[in-house]
Order: structure tokens, then sequence, then C-alpha cells
């Protein structure tokens, strides 16, 4: 067994283990620190599994593992806030008074993570298309966790928008797969290489119309507008690590789908559509986003919108294409999971000391919450796209993508919205820290394990944004250069 | 590919269990009862499963046979027997408050149909005697898929919200198993897994509904707006 093969193997067994071990024994602490191991463990090896995808893509079990640069920078990302909200979620999970039902809790959580690392290392296009509809199903009851009325309502609308969004995503990858039989015969292996291989030969209609259901299937999941509608329930009503993982990790899964299947069609005769396309979802997610979140009352909700806004700016990213399009993307979503991670911890954090979701009713948060608003308030601040944050560096650079491309239209929305979305965004925050009277609080424990996630992604959004490795934009330019053939 | 020299024997065969699956589907959206809703879903999935044992037997293709047998069981039968025990479960006979008469949801999927049709003659590149299969599969495959959210859009029980994703995954399976049987074997067995999975989620969550909302009509689920 080689090294690589060895290391996604050890990555994907520690989830496991940690399912196994807390359904099994079902002892809350036990499940608690496995889950946290399983989290380091994974994260300790995504760097590793990055520099050995360096030297080109491998694949494994007969074909079926795949472990590529794109990939294994989605895993960074995924295992980043699987880290960041386990750590939250040891916290925040003991504050619900459920000590009986928490190993059932970790178990769910790890196994959510597991089925976003198999997602981001399936080598065919119908497996990952299972594996994205797993992340759903495990997500599902996460979302219901805490029981209320309004979480099973949110689980329901999830399981079912996301449910029917996939069915159209199923039916576009066997149109991918018919396209392809005209080349490689009636069998053959669904692999993304192959679907890479027989693009130019495809009919393009027929393309096209595959490449628009993958589009929208995959755009459901990854809450683009208009299919963007289980998002903002799903996320507000879930505990707060889980809407982290589901924002932070999970949209991500699905838009490396996106983008590999936009890596297929990009040299064909419908590249130029197929881009554009994304660039309008982008776009029509962003207006819509920006419009939600000028009028939110919700806290979750609020930052729900935002999620659709950074979806939309990384598929902006992608379609505008070129070096700085795809580089500015990827390194957009590294930074949209620190961020939003920080953000859903600061929603959490002020939920569970102010008793409520409505942003009217939450106000002194400064007072409450000295040094963790403060990390809240600057994170919002770089949400919110103003340096020195990190969030600003990845927007810049797909702006100037945008600008250098034939999208120059759609570059002028993002900056306009920008606006908007800036302003709105942090009125409502200027409400919560600034505004006159104070909202009694209660006191909530456990403040160590809530406040060490929120240093944790503090730190490193100021750094990369003062601070862009050349080591991370070397391999943006490589994955652009492989995957959409752009110069290096 | 197989289609490019076929028979119109085998062709007629084809067509009839593709159209006889659509016109259940239209069983389905005119229909209010519950059960009835079922009941033409399980017919519909053995239409498949006969649809996959004449591919495999004309095409040359020795595995459809497994996923003959495994459509048969599960969807023909497991599914509709699960469906059936959430349906006695909830209480519920019939589609009470419709957004649509089912007249006119008939007239609309006639529509989506035509529709289909248009969208099917368009990305065909076959020529002569294959096209005419391949259009068909298509327009089945794409109207049953048009026909299922529109039988998710207008009614509001989640009994049938549940069916209509079925529907929307059956002419999947039964347009691909017309153009595509050559399809990885792996790839259909673990689809056809996970959707027992996503069906028992489904029933897990309709007692939550019922326990914690109190309705399994997707009319009253209104808590979450904006």
């Amino acid at each position: 067994m080689t090294i690589p093969a060895l290391l996604l193997l050890i990555m994907l067994a520690a989830p496991t283990v940690t399912v196994i071990l807390s359904l099994a024994l079902r002892y809350p602490r036990l499940a608690e620190y496995s889950n946290l191991a399983a989290a380091i463990i994974n994260f300790i090896l995504s760097f590793p599994l990055l520099v050995l995808a360096l030297r080109g893509p491998m694949v494994f079990a007969h074909g079926y593992v795949l472990l590529d640069l794109l990939g294994a920078w989605v895993i960074l990302c995924v295992t980043i806030v699987y880290l960041l909200s386990s750590i939250y979620a040891i916290g925040y999970m003991r504050l619900l008074d459920e000590e009986e039902r928490l190993p059932l809790f970790y178990a769910l959580f790890s196994g959510f993570a597991l089925t976003m690392l198999l997602a981001c290392v399936m080598n065919s296009a119908g497996v990952y298309w299972i594996a994205i509809e797993l992340t759903t199903l495990v997500s599902t009851f996460l979302v219901r966790f805490e029981r209320a009325a309004e979480g099973t309502e949110a689980a329901w609308k999830y399981i079912m928008v996301v449910s029917a969004g996939l069915a159209l995503a199923l039916l576009g990858t066997s149109f991918f797969y018919w396209g392809g039989s005209s080349v490689l015969g009636q069998t053959y292996a669904m692999t993304w290489a192959n679907l890479l291989h027989c693009a130019p030969s495809v009919y393009p209609p027929l393309e096209l119309v595959a490449f628009l259901l993958v589009l929208v299937g995959y755009g459901t999941k990854a809450g683009l507008a208009p299919m963007h509608t289980w998002l903002p329930d799903a996320h507000s009503e879930s505990p707060a690590p889980v809407s982290a993982m589901l924002s932070g990790a999970l949209l991500n899964t699905a838009i490396l789908g996106i983008a590999r299947y936009l890596g297929v069609v990009n040299k064909t005769a419908i590249g130029y559509m197929a881009h554009l396309a994304v660039v309008c979802f982008g776009i029509f997610s962003f207006v819509i986003a920006a419009l939600f979140i000028v009028r939110q009352r919700g806290v979750k909700r609020l930052m729900a919108y935002s999620s659709v806004e950074h979806i939309g700016v990384q598929a902006l990213g992608l379609g505008f294409g070129g070096v700085y399009g795809v580089a500015g993307a990827l390194y957009h979503m590294l930074n949209h999971s620190l961020n939003k991670s920080l953000m859903f911890f600061g929603a959490g954090n002020a939920m569970r000391a102010y008793g409520t979701k409505e942003i009217p009713e939450i106000r002194g948060v400064l007072k409450t919450f000295p040094v963790t608003g403060t990390l809240w308030l600057l994170g919002a601040v770089g949400i919110a796209g103003a340096p020195p944050f990190a969030l600003f560096l990845s927007e810049f650079t797909i702006l100037r993508a945008g600008i250098a491309g034939p999208y120059r239209w759609a570059a002028l929305l993002f900056i306009i919205f920008l606006i908007v979305i800036f302003i709105g965004f942090l009125s409502h925050f200027r409400d919560m820290c600034f505004a006159g009277d104070v909202t009694p609080a209660v006191h909530i424990s456990g403040m160590f394990w809530r406040s060490l996630p929120m240093w944790l992604t503090f730190a490193p959004l100021l750094i990369l944004g003062l601070w862009w490795p050349h080591e991370l934009w070397s391999i943006f330019t490589e994955i652009s250069a492989t995957m959409f053939g752009g110069s290096r | 590919m197989f289609l490019s020299h076929i028979t119109s024997l085998q062709a007629s065969v084809f067509s009839s269990l593709a159209i006889l699956s659509l016109l259940l589907t239209f069983v389905m959206l005119g229909s209010h009862w519950l059960r009835n809703y079922v009941y033409a879903f399980a017919v519909q999935s053995w239409l498949i499963a006969i649809l996959s044992a004449c591919v495999a037997y004309f095409g040359g293709f020795p595995e459809l046979y497994m996923i003959a047998v495994m459509t048969a069981l599960f969807r023909g039968l497991v599914l509709p027997y699960l469906l059936i025990r959430i349906v006695d479960r909830l209480n519920v006979k019939r589609e009470i408050h419709t957004v649509l008469q089912s007249s006119s949801s008939m007239v609309l999927g006639a529509l989506a149909v035509m529709f289909a049709y248009v969208i099917a003659n368009h990305i065909n590149q076959e020529m002569l005697p294959a096209a005419h299969i391949v259009v068909l599969a298509l327009t089945v495959m794409l109207s049953m898929k048009l026909l299922g959210f529109l039988m998710l859009s207008v009614r509001d029980e989640a009994i049938s919200q549940i069916l209509g994703l079925l529907v929307l995954e059956n002419g999947i399976f039964l347009g691909s198993q017309i153009l595509v049987p050559g399809m990885p074997l792996l790839i259909e067995i673990v689809i056809l897994f996970d959707l027992l999975i996503v069906v028992a989620c489904f029933g897990m969550l309709v007692r939550y509904l019922v326990v914690h909302a109190g309705t399994t009509s997707s009319r009253q689920l209104n808590r979450l707006v904006g």
C-alpha cells in the first residue's frame, strides 16, 4: 500500500471509528473526545495529502478513489471546519442538557464528516452523486437534533428540496454517460477522466442539457439561488456546530462537483454557455442574498443568506474562469469556511446567552461578551468583504477576473451588491453591538471550548488577509492549468 | 450501441412498457387516494423490472437480470410495503386540500409531456430506426421528471411528496435502462439501496412531523419564512 493510500485510509477510518465507538458504548465523554481526536487526525493528515496531490492525480481501489489537487483542497477546507466545529460542539452541546443523546449526536456528526470526505475523493461521477446524497441523509437528522417543531420542518424541507434537486443531477449524470457511450462504447467506467476524454465528441445540445441538469442539481445542494430555499431554514434551525459544518464544509463539496463538471465541458463547444450559466446563477444568488440580508430578522438566517452570497461569489469565480477566477474561487472557499464558522460560533453564543434567534432582541453584545463579541464583530467586518481580512483578497481577485473577461456586466453587478451587502450586514451588527440598550443575558458555561475555535479562525483570517502564501498560489494555478487548461 | 440495430418487435416491446409507465404516472397525478398512488407506483416499478429483463435479453446484458430482480423486489415490493405502512400510520386516506383540481393538473401534465418531447427531439442525434425508441425513452424520462415535480408542487401530504420523489427516480431508471444499459452495475445497485435508505429516513421524519409539528401537510409547514 502506498503512502497516500494509507493516509487516505486513516483519514476515512478515524471518523468511522468515532461512529462505531459512540454508538456501541454510548458514553458521552468518550463520544466527544473521540470525535475531537478524529477531527484532529483528519486536520493533520489533510496537509500531507495536499502536498502529495501536487505530484499529480492518483487513483486507488480499482479506480474508484481519486486523490487530485482539487479534491485535496476541498478536503483541507472540510477538515478545518470539522476540527473547529468539533471543538465548539463540546462546549455548545453540553448546554442542551441532554447527556444521553450526545453519543448519537457525535455519531451523526462524524458520520456527516465521513460522507463529505468520501465525496471529495470519489473518482466516479455516479459514486460522487451517491456520496452527496448520503451527506443529505445524515445531516437531515442533525438539522432536527434539537427536536423543535421548526427544526423538524426545516429538516423536512431540506431533505425534500435537496433530494428533488439531486434527482436532476442524477439525470444529468446519466446523460453525460450516454453521451460518452458514443466514444467509449456501451460499458465504461464513469470516471472524471473518461468524461473529460469523451466530452469534445458528445453531441453539443445533449451535453448542454446534461450540464444544466447537473448544475441545477448540485447547485441545489450548494445553495445557489433560486434553488437555495432549503438553506436558510436548515442552517438556522440546526445546532450551531452543525450550521458551521453545513455552511463551511458541505457547500464546498457540492461546489466541487460543479467545478469538476465545468472542467469536463470547459474545452467543448458549449464551454462558453456553461460558464455563462454558472455566472448567471452566481450573480442571481448574490442579488437574492443581498436583498434578504438587508431585511433579515433572524441572526442565524442572516448568516445563512450570507452563505448563499458567498457560494454565489465562488460560482462567479469559477464562471469567470482564468487563473484569477479559479484561484479566487478556491481561495474564497477556504476563507469562507473559516469566516463562516466564526460567524456561526458567535451566533450560537449569542443565541444561548439571550435565549432568542431574533436580531432585534439581541442587544449589547460587546457588554455581554467583551472578547468573543469583539471577535464576532471583526468577523462580520471580514465576511462583509472589508480589508484586512482574507475574504477581501479573494473577492478582489475574482473581481479582477471578471473585469478582465467577457462578463464585465456581472463584475459591475458584483460590485454594486457587494456594497449593499456590506451596508446591510454591518447595520445589523451595529444594532446588536452598539445600540443603546442591553438585553439581559444568562451566564453560559463552557466558554473555553466556545472561544478557542473563534480565536483559531480569527488568527488565520487575519494572516491570510495580509499575506497570500506563494505555495497556495502555485496550488491554485496548478488546479487551474490541469482542470481548466489555463496558463500556469 | 444495441439500439442502432433494434428490431421492430423489440422496439414495440420497449415503447409499450415505457408508455404504460407514463400512463401510470398520470394515474397518480389524477387520483386523490393515497393508496392508489402507492399501487400505481408498485405496478410502475414492476414494469420497469420487466423492461430491464427485456433489455438484458435482447441486448445481451446478463447483469441486468440482477437489476431486474432487485428492482422488482425493492421498488415493487419493499418500498410499497413501507409506504403503505406510513399511510396506515398517518390515518390520512386522501389528499383533501389540493392546489389544483385533478383535471387541471392532468392538463398541465399533458403540456409537460409535450415540452419533454420537444427537448427530447432536440437532444437526440440518432438516425432511424433507433431515433424512434431513443426519442420515446427520452420523452418518457423527461416527462416523468416534470410530472414528478408537478406532483411535488401541487400536493400537500407528506406521503404524496415522497411518491413524487420516487416518480422522479423511476423516470431516470426507466430511461437509463434503454439509453445506457451498460451503466456500471455497482452504481445501479447502490442507487437502489440508497433509495431504500431515503424512504426509511422519510418514514422517520414523517413520524417526527406528526409528533413535533402536529401535521403532515406541507401547507401547514409555514413557520420558517423570509
